[in-house]
């Protein structure tokens, strides 16, 4: 065996290391439990860790984070600066939508997009809740919601379920659910409920950046399916959340 | 100009400082003037390299500047506080309270390391990108702070009581 370091032993706890060198490092611990005690111990401190910071990503983000710089700029200038600042923001963050829309559709698209490219990219924590828990998972985000919600199923065009997580929006609580295709393109449905807003509206197309959005509002809630694939491609998965989730 | 690409990262902007300050509004405020170096600097920014690892770089930086240097006198304080013998058994589950408060307790440069690895999960060459320090760096202070959050969650109340820092 080569001499392991204690940056193996580091490496191994985050799962990084190569499978013959993992090998080396589990056959070391094995004869040394102390050692093997000491890094089973840094990998809970760091669980720990995710599951104390993780719910951040999930707040809405202030809306003054979220102004460009134009708007930033009046901020020195007067107090009677902030009213424009606030509706240069507001129309920022709407843009993107084509027609004007309810201000709750346009948000929106704008929130799912986002929720998408935060979340999408994660490899080892994609979900809080896996597939593999799909009843789970079903009763847990309905409770929070206050409805049944359904998970529709896309696996027969070729998206599979990797399971969801709840986020918080401006108007409460949502589901975002994630599936993924054979070549591990990711898609995200998210699941908002409108209140007030009482308006249903036809299926709607945004481009965010890389990540399409197609959006509607059905009695009080809002749907919103994102990927970073093609727009027709992502109007017949919509297509399909549509009909099962609407009969 | 495409600067809001930049919005998909405040999430994650917000998670990092979050857990590098506790405070939420501090934590905030440095989300905030990190951004606002952003979008003034995004010309800068070359299109199609990680804007995500510039982020990082920018955040650290303003972090060094602003913030640090007003908390250096309580972190020498905290660094000096003994480290108590680990206690022969370690329970898996791990009081979230004692995990925060250990965190809090690692000097800065030790913090900022295991979060991005950590929580942030950026490999150990993004690490030293993001930080402008040898990867060897990086390994050194990942290897001191977990041990040392190890040792502070493991062992019985110091004798000496944190102080919240802020």
């Amino acid at each position: 065996m080569t001499h392991l370091l204690e940056d193996d032993l580091q490496a191994f706890v985050d799962d990084v290391l190569d499978e013959a060198r993992r090998g080396e490092v589990e056959a070391y611990l094995a004869q040394r439990p102390e050692e093997a005690a000491r890094l089973h111990a840094y990998r809970a401190q760091d669980a720990a860790l995710r599951a104390l910071f993780d719910p951040v990503l999930a707040e809405p983000v202030p809306a003054a984070l979220a102004a460009r710089p134009a708007a930033r700029r009046w901020r020195p200038v007067a107090l009677a600066a902030s009213v424009l600042f606030a509706g240069v923001a507001i129309g920022w963050i709407a843009r993107g939508s084509v027609a004007p829309l309810p201000q709750a559709a346009a948000s929106l698209a704008r929130s799912a997009a986002i929720a998408h490219a935060v979340y999408s990219p994660e490899v080892r924590h994609p979900v809080e809740v896996g597939a593999d828990q799909q009843d789970h998972l079903v009763k847990w985000l309905s409770k929070r919601l206050g409805t049944d919600l359904r998970v529709p199923e896309l696996a027969t065009l070729g998206y599979d379920l990797v399971g969801g997580r709840l986020l918080s929006g401006s108007q409460g609580p949502v589901a975002q659910f994630m599936y993924q295709d054979a070549k591990g393109q990711r898609l995200t449905l998210y699941v908002s409920t409108q209140k007030g807003e009482g308006r249903d509206t036809a299926f709607r197309f945004s481009q965010e950046d890389k990540v399409s959005v197609f959006y509607w509002i059905d009695r009080n809630y809002g749907y919103a399916l994102s990927g970073e694939i093609k727009r027709d491609a992502l109007l017949a998965l919509a297509t399909a959340v549509y009909q099962q989730l609407s009969p | 100009m495409d600067s809001h690409q930049i919005l998909e990262h405040i999430p994650r902007l917000r998670r990092y400082a979050r857990a590098l300050l506790g405070d939420r509004y501090a934590a905030d405020d440095l989300v905030q003037d990190t951004l606002e170096r952003a979008w003034n600097k995004f010309h800068l920014w070359r299109p199609g390299s990680d804007l995500r690892a510039w982020l990082f770089t920018i955040m650290h930086n303003v972090f060094v500047n602003q913030v640090r240097s007003k908390r250096s006198e309580i972190e020498k304080t905290m660094e000096e506080l003994p480290v108590v013998a680990v206690r022969a058994t370690q329970s898996d589950s791990l009081e979230i309270a004692d995990v925060e408060r250990a965190l809090r307790a690692l000097p800065d440069e030790q913090r900022e390391v295991l979060i991005l690895v950590a929580i942030e999960e950026m490999t150990y060459d993004e690490v030293s990108r993001a930080l402008a320090i040898p990867i060897g760096t990086v390994m050194s202070r990942l290897s001191r702070a977990r041990e040392r959050m190890r040792r502070l969650i493991a062992g019985v109340q110091p004798a000496v009581p944190f102080k919240v820092v802020k």
